[in-house]
């Protein structure tokens, strides 16, 4: 025992001297005195743990290992959840229901991501540009043209998937990174335009006075009527992704993901299959961006950044990349949590990124995916 | 006015080649593009900031300037390669072997840590970096050069000449060209690559923390978000000159630092910050090897 903590120990002092340095400049003297104290203690009580308890260590490992298996990652699953959602409004006032709206709103998002970066392996850092674009067109023909939600809705979702297509079919000849960063400038030169061009989009004020929906002449400016709404989006948004996923485009798309090059050499025509997959996203997408604007009834560039983009990620990547269900928990997860930890608001994003870095080390598949995403 | 924007450009330009050269040595060796190398720049920036208020503090700077700038400047070099040396070992070290896409995810988990780390510990508003030589400079009919420009200029160009030598003479550096060129071929012929990526990184965020150091000198003002546009920025400077090659690295900044300035002052100065964007855009669509870089054919 004795020769075992001697060998442990200079390993541990290291460890934490070298994380109280780094901590020194910005935290100050005291708060890296104590967090070396504070490593120090738990890297000898994980050391003289892990000797005591292998055995248990090794029984925790294969519990997890199996417990991946348990978890429904089938969409199926889904309809269990249809009868809370409905009766959600019932039970719960309105600060539950908006987030759960919002909620809503970013399921659609993920989901669109989700076709992209899941399901056909192009990795999208600047998948705002979309919901950008569908919430902009909504509020201009509304607040410019006067149209009302149902006709304006179907616009903007056509001019966001045009978008989509006008974007990538000059981007889509790059691969992995490059892609990637083509994507992220492009959402960043959306959302710096949308910030300049006052005439058109108003700047950085924002258009506001944004109509609600209606439904047959009748107004749905309650809460509750609303969440039916997305709801209704968001069930709609499930079946048609599931229905294309089974269908022969999806299968052309995960076979794109999987292996380019042989699945080019089995006659899918690459580009073309990657062309249907960027704009459906972009389709939903644009959709995503009306309700979005019809429900705050005010847009700003703010709300368009490329941290959005990343939080739109991380939901995909947390739920695990290609699993229907997956990103709609990942969604709700991200969602809700900030929500229901108000008081730590200030490191919601520290622990976001944290998160996603641990994620892509620990469980590269998400919390809930169980296919394996494009392993080269 | 047009050169006094050539010194503009060439200020900005040097630092931006500064930056971008972290970002093509790490894609040489790693094919990875670090998203948090701009944040590692943010860091030295802020880093210049806290030391020298700290020497502020010890009286250093009231009995001898010259002295506390250098001491803040090491220290300030120092701390930024051991963030960036720890970076590397903790989240992208455990990714060499994951599908591709995977460390440049984490990467950008680092980058929202980071900015968010600097937000909680040093507040979100604007931090003032004390003057130092204020606006003094020489003046040739009306084009104005501060002491700080000239400084900046000379400083880059000096640490790029010293790394060109250490590339292209040193034993390390002729190990980090083999390394880029062939990681397991390397490793064969006994070059330890764990340390070569380590020392990249090192050398990588070292110089960005000179740059982070020289803005907040120039701009006198540090946020924690210039990390992110200085990094998109950076990076355009070194796929403009062909990513993973060094001089291209330096000459693609300068270009940048140039036709951002131009611009600016030609153009439209409020869409400024877009021009990196539809350079980097363009050149990736048109000529994805960079002005410099050569062809390279995917291997199956």
């Amino acid at each position: 025992m004795n020769g075992f903590f001697i060998k442990r120990m200079p390993k541990a002092v290291i460890i934490s001297l070298w994380s109280a340095l780094l901590f020194l400049p910005f935290k100050g003297l005291q708060a890296a005195g104590l967090l070396f104290l504070f490593l120090f203690l738990a890297l000898l009580v994980i050391t003289v743990a892990s000797r005591l308890s292998g055995p248990l260590f090794r029984t925790a490992e294969v519990i997890r290992k199996n417990a991946a298996g348990l978890i429904p990652g089938d969409s199926r699953y889904l309809l269990l959840l249809i009868l809370p959602a409905l009766t959600l409004p019932l039970f719960f006032r309105n600060y539950i229901l908006d987030v759960a709206v919002l909620a809503g709103i970013y399921i659609i998002l993920a989901l669109a991501l989700n076709v992209v970066v899941g399901f056909t392996g192009l990795l999208n850092l600047g998948f705002v540009a979309y919901y950008a674009i569908g919430a902009y067109s909504f509020a201009l023909l509304n607040t410019r043209l006067g149209l009302g939600f149902w006709s304006a809705l179907p616009l903007s979702v056509i001019i966001t998937t045009a978008a989509g297509l006008v974007f990538a079919a000059p981007a889509l000849r790059l691969k992995g990174d490059y892609l990637a960063l083509v994507t992220l400038g492009f959402g960043e030169i959306v959302r710096i335009t949308l910030n300049n061009w006052d005439s058109f989009t108003k700047g950085p004020n924002g258009i506001s006075g944004i109509d609600p929906p209606s439904f047959f002449g009748i107004t749905l400016a309650a809460l509750s009527s609303f969440y039916y709404l997305v709801l209704f989006f968001v069930v709609l948004a499930v079946i048609v992704i599931r229905r294309v996923h089974a269908s022969k485009i999806g299968r052309a798309w995960i076979a794109l993901r999987e292996d380019e090059i042989a699945a080019s050499a089995m006659g899918i025509r690459s580009i073309r299959y990657k062309l249907y997959a960027v704009s459906f996203g972009a389709f939903w997408a644009g959709l995503a961006g009306c309700l979005f604007a019809a429900k705050m009834r005010f847009i700003s560039p703010e709300s368009f950044t490329f941290m959005e983009s990343v939080l739109i990620l991380s939901m995909v990547i947390l739920g695990g990349l290609g699993s229907i269900a997956g990103v709609i928990i990942g969604a709700v997860i991200l969602v809700a949590l900030p929500e229901a930890l108000r008081d730590i608001q200030m490191y919601r994003m520290l622990a976001l990124g944290a998160g996603v870095v641990l994620l892509m080390i620990f469980r590269p598949q998400g919390l809930f995916g169980g296919s394996s995403a494009s392993r080269s | 006015m047009f050169f006094q924007q050539i010194i503009n450009g060439l200020t900005l330009g040097s630092v931006y080649a500064l930056i971008a050269l972290g970002y093509t040595m790490v894609y040489g060796i790693l094919e990875l593009i670090n998203f948090a190398h701009g944040e590692i720049y943010m860091l030295g920036a802020y880093l210049g900031i806290i030391i020298l208020g700290f020497f502020t503090a010890l009286g250093l700077t009231a009995y001898n300037m010259p002295i506390a700038l250098v001491l803040t400047f090491i220290l300030t070099v120092f701390f930024c390669a051991s963030y960036g040396f720890t970076m590397e070992k903790l989240a992208y070290k455990p990714l060499r072997q994951a599908p591709k896409l995977s460390p440049l995810i984490s990467a950008i988990g680092v980058s929202i840590f980071l900015q968010n780390y600097v937000m909680i510990t040093q507040g979100a508003t604007d931090k003032v970096f004390p003057s130092v030589a204020g606006n003094e400079g020489f003046t040739f009919a009306d084009i104005h050069i501060t002491y700080i420009q000239v400084a900046i200029i000379t400083v880059s160009g000096l640490i790029m000449l010293l790394l060109h030598a250490f590339i292209s003479r040193t034993r390390t550096g002729k190990a980090m060209r083999a390394v880029a060129q062939d990681k397991n071929m390397a490793a064969l012929v006994g070059i330890n690559t764990d340390n070569i990526i380590s020392i990249t990184f090192i050398i990588g965020s070292g110089l960005a923390a000179v740059a982070g150091m020289m803005v907040s000198v120039y701009y006198g003002l540090v946020n924690y978000s210039i990390g992110y546009s200085a990094g998109i920025k950076a990076f355009t400077a070194a796929v403009l000159g062909g990513i993973g090659n060094i001089p291209g690295a330096m000459f693609g900044g300068i270009l940048l630092g140039l036709i951002e300035s131009l611009g600016a002052a030609y153009i439209s100065s409020e869409y400024k910050d877009a021009y990196a964007f539809v350079i980097l855009i363009l050149i990736l669509l048109v000529k994805p090897t960079g002005l410099f870089g050569k062809e390279s054919e995917e291997k199956i």
